[in-house]
C-alpha cells in the first residue's frame, strides 16, 4: 500500500528512434493539485496517455494507488480530461454525460454536475450547438462523476474566458479538497502559478524541476526586479548610488539576488525625498520556467 | 452487460437523431419498391409469380447497396472518434475495447436490419398483394432479408476494420470506397476475365466456383439464387452455383462476419488514441 494516489517511477517511452519520456518519475499524493509544464512535444500528453494505460511503456513503472494503468479498479479510480475534446454533435449533454455515467458503472446527478459546471440551462440541447468553452465544461463535467482518486486535465483552461477559467479552478480545489489528486498538464503558466501546491516541469521527455513555486525559485536563485523612480532629474544619480541601469528619464532598474533584495532596499530607502516611487517583481513562473525549460538547469 | 446496453443505445439514439435510420428506411423502401414495379413485366413469360421476380431484383440490388449502407455507417465508428478526441475519454472509462466495438456493432446492424426488413418486407407486400405469391416465394423473401443482413453485417466489421486502420475519417472514407468497388465490382470483373481466357477448362469448373463464394457478396448471390429454382429460373443464373455443394454459399456468408470482426477487434486493440 503506497500513500500516493499516482506514482510513475523512471518511466520510459520511446517512439521509434526519438525517446519520448526518458526516466520521469513523479508522486501525486491525495488532494494535492500538481502543474505538468511543458513545451508542446515535451512529453505532457504521452505521460497522461500512459498513466491511462492507453500508451504501453517502453520501461519504468505507473501505478495508479496499487493498480496498474489500463486495468478495471485504475480506470474506474481515473477521470481524465482530453485537450480540446469535442463529443458527438447529435447527442445532448445530458445525453453523453449519461454514456459515461453508465460506462462508469454508477448513478450520478447529472443534472446536478451540468449545473455545477454551468451547463444547466443547454443540457437539453445538442453539442453540435455548443461552443468550445461549453464542450470543455461537458468534458470537465465527466471528470466530476463517480469522486475519481486521481484526475488527469490536459490543458483544460484551453478555449475558456477567464471566469470560466477562475470557475474551473474553484471546480479543481473541490475536487482536490475531497482528495482527488490532480495533475494538470498546461501553457497557461500565470493560473497555474497560484492554483497548484507543486510544479514538474517537463523538457524533450526530461523532467528537470519539481517542487514547490517558491522552492524552485530559491535554487534558480533568479533576481528580484527592483524599479525606482526618481524625482526631477535624480536619475543619474541614483543609477550610480545604487549600482543600477537608468532604463529611462526618471526611472532605475536594479536586479538582484533574492538574499540581497532587503539590502538593496534599505539603500535606496536611505536616499530620501529623491526617490518617489519603488516598484518590486519578485521572479515569476514565467521567468522560472524559461530558466529550467530551456537552460535545463536541474 | 450494462456498459454494451450503454454503448449500443447511444450508438442508436445518434442513428435515430441524425436521420440516418430514416434515410436508409427510405432508400431501401424507394429503390425495393421501383424494381418491383419495374421488374414485374417478365411474370408471364417465365411463369414464376410476381413476388419470385421482385425478390430476383431486389437481390441483385442488395448486392450492391447493403454492403453500401453498412460502410456509410462504420467507417466513422473509431477513426470519427479518434479524430474529434473523445476516442481517448471512451478508452479511459471501464468498457473493454470489445465491448465498445461489440455495442456498436449491435446498434449498426439492427439499424440495417430495420431499414432492410421494412425496404424488402414492403415491396414484398404490394409484390404479393398485385401478382400473388407462394410459399416458396415468401421463403424466398425472408431468405433475401436474412442474408442481406448478414451481408451487411460483413460489410459493418470491414468497416471498423478500415476505420481502426485509417487516421482521420476522411482516409476511413475513402478506404471504405476502395473496399466497396473491390468486393462488389472489381472481384467480379476479375473472375469474369479469368473465366473467358480459361474457356472451359480445369478453372472455370472447379477453382472458380469456390473463388466466388469466398467473396461475400457473391456468396450472398448464389445462396438466394441457387436456394430457389424460380430465383435461378427468373434471375438466369444457374450454372454456376450449380457446381458447388448446397453449404458452401451459406457456410461462406455464416463465417465472414467473425472473420471480418475478429480482424476488426484485432486491429481496434492496437490503435492507440
Amino acid at each position: 500500500m503506497t500513500d500516493n494516489a499516482l506514482t510513475i517511477d523512471n518511466v520510459r517511452k520511446d517512439r521509434g528512434k526519438t525517446t519520448v519520456l526518458d526516466d520521469v518519475s513523479l508522486r501525486v499524493a491525495p488532494g494535492e493539485r500538481v502543474a505538468l509544464l511543458g513545451h508542446n512535444g515535451a512529453g505532457k500528453s504521452t505521460l497522461i496517455k500512459t498513466i491511462l494505460g492507453l500508451t504501453p511503456l517502453t520501461d519504468g513503472q505507473i501505478r495508479i494507488g496499487d493498480a496498474k494503468p489500463g486495468s478495471a479498479v485504475a480506470r474506474r479510480t481515473t477521470a481524465y480530461l482530453p485537450e480540446a475534446v469535442s463529443f458527438h454533435p447529435a447527442l445532448t449533454g445530458r445525453e453523453q454525460l449519461q454514456l459515461f455515467a453508465r460506462l462508469d458503472g454508477q448513478k450520478a446527478d447529472i443534472p446536478g454536475l451540468l449545473d455545477r459546471v454551468g451547463l444547466g440551462d443547454a443540457m437539453d440541447r445538442r453539442i453540435g450547438a455548443y461552443s468550445k468553452g461549453m464542450r470543455q465544461r461537458l468534458g470537465l463535467a465527466q471528470v466530476l462523476l463517480g469522486n475519481p482518486k486521481v484526475a488527469l486535465l490536459d490543458e483544460p483552461t484551453s478555449g475558456l474566458d477567464p471566469i470560466s477559467r477562475q470557475d474551473l479552478y474553484a471546480i479543481i480545489d473541490e475536487l482536490a479538497a475531497n482528495g482527488t489528486a490532480v495533475l494538470i498538464a498546461s501553457h497557461a503558466l500565470t493560473e497555474v502559478e497560484a492554483q497548484t501546491d507543486r510544479i514538474a516541469i517537463l523538457r524533450k521527455g526530461i523532467k528537470v524541476a519539481d517542487d514547490t513555486l517558491e522552492n524552485l525559485s530559491a535554487q534558480a536563485g533568479l533576481p528580484t526586479k527592483l524599479r525606482i523612480r526618481a524625482s526631477g532629474d535624480h536619475a543619474d544619480e541614483v543609477a550610480e548610488a545604487t549600482g543600477g541601469t537608468r532604463i529611462n528619464c526618471a526611472s532605475v532598474e536594479i536586479l538582484c539576488t533574492p538574499d540581497r533584495k532587503m539590502e538593496a532596499l534599505r539603500r535606496v530607502a536611505a536616499m530620501g525625498e529623491v526617490i518617489t516611487d519603488i516598484e518590486m517583481t519578485p521572479p515569476r513562473l514565467e521567468d522560472l520556467y524559461r530558466h529550467y525549460a530551456k537552460e535545463g538547469a536541474q | 452487460m450494462t456498459r454494451f446496453l450503454a454503448i449500443a443505445s447511444t450508438e442508436m439514439l445518434i442513428l435515430r437523431r441524425n436521420r440516418w435510420l430514416l434515410m436508409a428506411t427510405v432508400i431501401m423502401l424507394l429503390f425495393a419498391l421501383a424494381l418491383t414495379f419495374a421488374g414485374s413485366a417478365p411474370t408471364g413469360s417465365v411463369g414464376v409469380d410476381m413476388l419470385t421476380v421482385s425478390v430476383t431484383s431486389m437481390t441483385t440490388l442488395s448486392v450492391y447497396l447493403a454492403p453500401l449502407l453498412a460502410l456509410m455507417i462504420s467507417f466513422d465508428a473509431i477513426a470519427g472518434e479518434a479524430e474529434r478526441g473523445s476516442l481517448s475519454l471512451l478508452l479511459s472509462y471501464p468498457a473493454g475495447r470489445g465491448e465498445i466495438l461489440l455495442g456498436k456493432f449491435a446498434a449498426h446492424l439492427a439499424a440495417l436490419a430495420f431499414a432492410m426488413t421494412i425496404g424488402f418486407g414492403a415491396a414484398g407486400a404490394i409484390a404479393a398483394w398485385f401478382g400473388g405469391a407462394g410459399a416458396e416465394s415468401l421463403t424466398a423473401l425472408a431468405r433475401l432479408i436474412g442474408t442481406s443482413i448478414l451481408l451487411g453485417a460483413v460489410f459493418l466489421a470491414l468497416g471498423y476494420l478500415v476505420s481502426a486502420l485509417s487516421r482521420s475519417a476522411t482516409a476511413a472514407a475513402g478506404l471504405s470506397a476502395g473496399l466497396w468497388l473491390v468486393f462488389v465490382v472489381l472481384y467480379d470483373l476479375g473472375l469474369l476475365g479469368a473465366v473467358v481466357m480459361d474457356g472451359s477448362g480445369d478453372f472455370t469448373r472447379s477453382i472458380f466456383p469456390w473463388l466466388m463464394v469466398a467473396n461475400p457478396a457473391d456468396a450472398f448471390r448464389v445462396w438466394n439464387i441457387s436456394a430457389s429454382d424460380g430465383v435461378a429460373m427468373a434471375s438466369g443464373m444457374v450454372g454456376a452455383a450449380q457446381t458447388l455443394p448446397a453449404w458452401a454459399a451459406p457456410l461462406s456468408l455464416i463465417l465472414w462476419p467473425l472473420l471480418a470482426f475478429a480482424l476488426a477487434r484485432a486491429a481496434f486493440k492496437r490503435v492507440e488514441p
